[in-house]
């Protein structure tokens, strides 16, 4: 679903992901973790096709980036730890609004559809401005599950959430990984990511040092994993 | 690294050359214009260095077109050359032309097309600078240099013929005399010589001080290369 | 993978889905601007605080009214222009949400437009409201079609580079100070045109001497278009 070979990312002279291959198979659910300027955004930017690679090959839902990048759009949903949501707008007329960019057909019947599953129904007449960090980030989600795309891009979506709205999070994440979509999912949080994921990649200083899936944990846990990766 | 080639170095050396053949031709050959006095001597190299601005002007213009094709760093080496190179000498030009304006009409300046123009794309250059400088992503730099170059380099002839045309529809009148006549007088054969000359001299002279300039930015970009090299 | 149900629409003609995008787009700006109504008072006011203190600086007495209205009109609205332009644009900026209509699968320039339209009709407005106001402080008819052309034609120009530019000032460290240093240089053609042919309409002024200024507007407003069109995409990409 996500091929990536011999990625190479440069701002000028910086150099942020250096050689970067990863596979990622449909239905997977990877979490990608790193430490802060591992290049995990960058990363994450250019398979959401913001951002153009220096060098090497991306493609994603089959299809090449950057130059079939409007293809891979209408295939793929992104939160961001940013919400991209307008304030002033309401749930529903944020949500209708994309919907109208991404082409949708009976925009309305997928709206409430959309809502229900996030469990905003209730709000939806509400400005988004009136939401807590928590809501916001359930709408976001809305928002990238819309147009029903096949795979997802999470970058850190846990950011500034507490415990319930965290919670809350992760059965929306859950559901819409169950629905058979290949997600990508950059983190800090290792313990969720654990609960989470089938995969992990850990990145660092630009490169993947360790890759393994659940399985290859046996019996350690992602936290030993994590640091062995980092000390080599 | 290499070092300055001999031909640039030789060109160093014929364009000091022309420009004292160009001064001395000006200055003392040129036969003195009978109703402006030795003040329209000025006249020579206002024109000269007019004419290298603009040289540089339309080279920034094309330099901003390639880069947006190509995405060649060396053009927006190019790019910048060619515009600090006009904004000095489009200044070296006002500052003659009020020189030859004062004792003739009696004004510093005159709000005729040329030097008004000449004026706003100094702005303009000013403006380009200071875009720059406020972006971190050298190739986001680049990009938007060469954009507000293309910007630039189309809307200053309009604004030329829009002040011509108001100078047609309505002329004004300022100062002592009407300086859109531009202090006609019939060029004698000594005159057309230091005229035909100083355009001669200052177009070398572009040359040997763009050549330079690009020279000078491919080498501060080496710089940087190395000063990041030595910081891993 | 489970299967589930299609929500796309049937194969769109691209120029329909990106006349879709543009109107989605302006429609929201309109929209929300409504709801807040930010940009559009801190315009309107500013407008005619300049206006008034345009009443103290020059003195307006009715015969310097004549030539100085079409002047005073101009300055003023290219200053007002600026803020609503930051506005709009540090809206998207902020929220991150420049990417989320980046990450659609519409083109570029849909985007420009559908700034472009919205910006456009906050100016216009802005206009609509001032025109009559000026009118009644100094007793001048500033109502007449020939007029309204002219700030339309002007406007357009105006909000064209403006929108492009304003996009760059945004993305730049010093945001809202640059876009007046980058823009009042580059339209100035603009701002010389709509003031002689405003003028014009305003002292009834010969046809004649109208046109040329209008053909300007045109040729500026065509050119400057096409040229944001193409020129777009590199000034949102990464």
């Amino acid at each position: 679903m996500i091929k990536v070979r011999g990625l190479v990312k440069r701002f000028g002279l910086k150099t942020v992901l250096s050689d970067v291959d990863l596979d990622v198979q449909p239905g997977e659910f990877v979490a990608l973790l790193g430490p802060n300027g591992a290049g995990k955004t960058t990363f994450l930017r250019i398979l959401a096709s913001l951002s153009h690679p220096s060098m090497g090959e991306v493609s994603v839902a089959g299809h090449r980036l950057p130059h079939q990048a409007a293809a891979v759009r209408a295939r793929l949903g992104v939160v961001s730890h940013v919400p991209l949501l307008y304030g002033d707008l309401t749930a529903e007329e944020n949500l209708q609004f994309y919907g109208r960019l991404y082409s949708i057909g009976d925009l309305s019947r997928r709206v409430s559809e959309v809502l229900a599953m996030i469990g905003l129904e209730a709000r939806r007449r509400d400005l988004v401005r009136t939401f807590s960090r928590g809501m916001q980030q359930r709408l976001a989600i809305g928002r990238a599950v819309l147009h029903d795309p096949d795979v997802m891009l999470f970058d850190e979506p846990h950011t500034g959430l507490d415990q319930d709205a965290s919670a809350m999070l992760d059965g929306v994440l859950r559901s819409v990984a169950a629905q058979g979509r290949t997600v990508l999912m950059t983190s800090h949080d290792l313990a969720r990511s654990e609960a989470l994921a089938t995969r992990f990649d850990i990145l660092s200083r630009g490169v993947i040092v360790a890759s393994g899936t659940k399985k290859d944990l046996g019996r350690s846990n992602l936290l030993s994993f994590y640091k062995q990766a980092l000390a080599d | 690294m290499q070092a300055k080639p001999t031909s640039l170095r030789a060109l160093d050396l014929v364009a000091i050359a022309v420009l004292i053949v160009a001064a001395y031709l000006a200055l003392v050959y040129a036969p003195e214009e009978a109703v402006m006095g030795q003040v329209q001597r000025v006249f020579y190299f206002h024109v000269a260095t007019a004419w290298t601005a603009l040289l540089g002007f339309i080279a920034a213009g094309v330099a901003g077109v390639a880069y947006l094709a190509t995405k060649d760093e060396k053009w927006d080496i190019v790019e910048i050359a060619a515009i600090e190179i006009s904004l000095v000498f489009f200044l070296i030009t006002i500052v003659l032309g009020s020189i030859w304006a004062r004792p003739i009409w009696n004004t510093w300046w005159t709000w005729d097309p040329r030097l008004t123009t000449a004026a706003v794309t100094e702005l303009i250059y000013i403006a380009y600078f200071m875009l720059r400088q406020g972006i971190e992503d050298p190739g986001r730099r680049a990009r938007f240099g060469a954009v507000y170059t293309i910007i630039g380099a189309v809307s200053a002839p309009i604004t030329f013929f829009a002040i011509r045309l108001f100078r047609t529809i309505h002329p004004v009148v300022i100062g002592s005399g009407d300086p859109s006549a531009q202090g006609t007088f019939a060029m004698a054969p000594g005159m057309k010589l230091a005229f035909f000359f100083a355009l001669f001299a200052f177009t070398i002279i572009f040359v040997d001080l763009f050549w330079n300039r690009i020279l000078m930015g491919r080498l501060a970009a080496r710089v940087e290369q190395l000063k990041l090299n030595l910081m891993r | 993978m489970a299967r589930r149900p299609s929500v796309h629409s049937d194969r769109e003609k691209p120029a329909a889905s990106f006349a879709r995008a543009v109107v989605a787009i302006t429609w929201k700006d309109l929209a929300a601007e409504f709801r807040s109504r930010e940009l559009f008072s801190a315009m309107l006011v500013f407008s005619l605080l300049v206006i008034l203190i345009f009443n103290f600086a020059l003195e307006l007495d009715i015969r310097t009214r004549q030539s100085v209205t079409a002047g005073v009109l101009w300055v003023t609205f290219a200053f007002a222009g600026t803020l609503g332009l930051n506005r709009s644009m540090s809206i998207e900026k902020d929220q991150g949400s420049l990417d989320g209509l980046l990450l659609a699968p519409v083109d570029r320039s849909a985007i420009y437009f559908g700034k472009v339209f919205s910006n456009l009709t906050f100016m216009l407005i802005v206009e609509a409201i001032v025109l009559p106001v000026y009118s009644f402080l100094y007793n001048v008819n500033l109502l007449r079609p020939g007029l309204l052309l002219i700030l339309l034609l002007g406007s357009v120009g105006y909000i064209v580079v403006g929108t492009l530019l304003a996009t760059m000032a945004v993305q730049s460290r010093s945001r809202e100070v640059l876009l007046p240093i980058l823009l009042f240089p580059v339209v100035i053609p603009v701002l010389i045109a709509a003031v002689k042919a405003s003028g014009g309409f305003l002292t009834g002024d010969e046809a004649i001497n109208i046109r040329p200024w209008i053909n300007l507007l045109l040729v500026y407003d065509l050119i400057f278009t096409a040229i944001a069109f193409m020129v777009f995409d590199y000034v949102v990409e990464e």
